[in-house]
């Protein structure tokens, strides 16, 4: 750590674990209930499970890309963050609106547009919050010393990510309109500028991890969002097949989103071609597993499973099945989850001073919560594949599928296990290291 | 070899032209010629109908045009499948209700509301949804 003010990302980041621990509480109250255990319908039924389950895993990441933000920017810019007190008044307005939006999903208050269930009156919040939080990273930008590449397309990423969620606030009358714009922001955010976030947080990681010179690392970071851009704003398309509108989507999604993979190759190719050229053997062995599995896992889960239901031929029977989960599962967990999980494990030492990252402990958590996420993705296929056979070929009727499938979901449930235990072990490694201090500044060359 | 400055190039130029191509793509498709879900026929029921599906997240359990959380029935085309009255006693009901084990909300909601969601259904089930309204479907196949 070179700068006093990047220890408020460790606040963030400590927002980011909590609300992840209660999203996969979430997730296992919805697995049980697929499998009849739903003794919680009464105050938690599946609808609230679902919105809290999914609108916490975006509030987490967006803590951790915040997090993450506030850790880089200082060192890419060389100064220190332009309001520290703003950053922290920041961070509590985030956990309010996230905690209010999550309480109120009880209570039945909720917008019910799938991803975007945040009430509308909190919407206005979250565009307050979002504001101060890029005013501070810019401020910090344009007063900085130097203007990196890295810095930028970071900054770029979060700066988009703000704009595209207000076609969301847009209300319309048409559930078709109103589901073309909710993807602008559900899609364009994830398979969009979200991975200029992934890609800002991935360069800064391997800059400082393998050593490798910044301009080649950042030349590919422009070549990588670039393919990201080209295949993924026109691939929004894919969401646009069979919800009504024009059949001209079904050969632009078609071809565009098949498209999509190849970002995703190039980024692991990226990461793992870097990790061999860099002659620095960085000790925080921890961080470069997961930098270097965020990249490999993501092409596996966003790029290979998301193209395994793209082409409009499927997904004219996957559209609406479990075959998304399988997708979505392991497309989040590998590009988004990881990446942040990357840069909490590099920069958790350095701002706290204590170099655990020899522990088998961390070791165990990654291998044992990829472990388990491979399996859960595998139980949400199998049951999707079924789905889509039984209902959809043989016209079965919708629940007595869904009994014969429940199966599936004993396995999801043994492999989301053994991914919670590898993520409860990731949290004690996070507590193990203790608070930021001042102390620690300067203490590390990285 | 590529230089950094034709990297970026490519990354601005790729975003540029791809993101108008979108637009104007967006805009052709919601044009009034290109409209497949009958607009004019969303009444205020319609609208009503629609309100009520999202202030009670019915898309946290069930899916619509294929959109939802895979929990609960498709509701494309159910007034195909299951006709107008019983959709009408299955959101009246103030009795928990659970076909075949799983657990629905009890709503009980009014009769008028009731209608307003199946007003909304009813306009759903007449969009032309480029092939998938036969899959939903049971009542239609492959064939026809």
């Amino acid at each position: 750590m070179k700068y006093k003010s990047q220890k408020v990302a460790y606040w963030f980041f400590a927002l980011s674990l909590l609300l992840f621990a209660l999203q996969i509480v979430y997730g296992f109250i919805m697995g049980f209930a697929r499998i009849g255990f739903d003794g919680l319908h009464e105050f938690i039924p599946f609808n609230t499970a679902r919105a809290v389950h999914t609108n916490l895993l975006v509030v987490w990441l967006l803590s951790g890309f915040m997090g993450a933000a506030y850790y880089i920017i200082p060192e890419e810019a060389q100064r220190e963050l332009v309001s520290v007190k703003l950053a922290y008044v920041q961070l509590i307005s985030l956990a309010v609106v996230g905690v209010v939006a999550i309480v109120g999903f009880h209570f039945n208050i909720w917008e019910g547009r799938k991803f975007l269930e945040i009430p509308r009156p909190l919407d206005y919040l979250v565009v307050v919050n979002v504001l101060l939080f890029l005013g501070i990273i810019i401020m910090t930008l344009i007063k900085g010393k130097r203007k990196t590449t890295t810095a930028l397309v970071l900054t770029m990423g979060l700066l988009f990510a703000a704009l595209l969620y207000l076609p969301g606030m847009l209300p319309f009358d048409s559930q078709v309109t109103d589901s073309f714009f909710r993807w602008w922001v559900v899609h364009l955010w994830v398979e969009g500028v979200w991975e200029l976030i992934m890609g800002g947080i991935l360069s800064f990681l391997l800059i400082k991890l393998t050593g490798v010179d910044r301009e080649v690392i950042e030349k590919w970071l422009y070549v990588i969002v670039g393919l990201t851009f080209l295949s993924g704003v026109l691939g929004t398309g894919h969401h646009y097949y069979y919800i009504g509108v024009n059949n001209i989507w079904l050969i632009v999604g078609g071809i565009f989103s098949a498209l999509e993979p190849l970002a995703f190759l190039a980024m692991a190719l990226f990461a793992v071609n870097m990790y061999r050229k860099g002659e620095k053997k960085h000790p925080n062995k921890l961080a470069l597993y997961w930098t270097l599995g965020a990249a490999i896992v993501s092409f596996i889960g966003a790029g290979l499973l998301g193209f395994a239901h793209t082409l409009p031929q499927t997904n004219l029977y996957t559209h609406g099945t479990l075959v998304t989960a399988m997708h979505g599962h392991l497309a989040f967990w590998g590009a988004y989850a990881m990446i942040v999980l990357a840069i909490i494990s590099y920069s958790l030492p350095n701002m706290t001073g204590r170099k655990l990252y020899e522990s088998s402990r961390g070791r165990i958590a990654f291998w044992t919560a990829n472990i388990g996420m491979i399996g859960m993705t595998v139980a949400f296929g199998v049951a999707g594949v079924a789905q889509v056979y039984l209902e959809r070929k043989m016209k079965m009727d919708f629940m007595e599928v869904q009994n014969e499938i429940s199966v599936h979901f004993i396995v999801l449930i043994l492999c989301a296990t053994l991914f919670g235990t590898g993520i409860v072990l990731y949290m004690i490694d996070f507590i193990k290291h203790g608070r930021p201090n001042d102390e620690a500044l300067e203490t590390t060359d990285n | 070899m590529l230089s950094k400055k034709q990297a970026r190039t490519f990354f601005l130029g790729g975003t540029l032209v791809t993101f108008l191509v979108f637009i104007g793509l967006t805009v052709y498709s919601l044009s009034k010629s290109q409209d497949q879900t009958n607009h004019e026929n969303i009444t205020e029921q319609v609208v009503r109908g629609k309100n009520l599906w999202e202030t009670n997240n019915c898309m946290g359990c069930h899916t619509i045009l294929g959109e939802g959380a895979y929990y609960a029935p498709e509701l494309t085309k159910v007034i195909d499948r299951r006709g107008k009255g019983y959709i009408k006693a299955v959101l009246t009901t103030p009795v928990p209700w659970a076909p075949n084990g799983r657990k629905m909300v009890a709503y009980g909601f009014s009769n008028e509301e009731a209608d307003d969601l199946i007003a909304f259904f009813d306009w759903i089930d007449d969009i032309d949804l480029n092939g998938f309204e036969r899959i939903v479907s049971p009542l239609s196949n492959d064939d026809n």
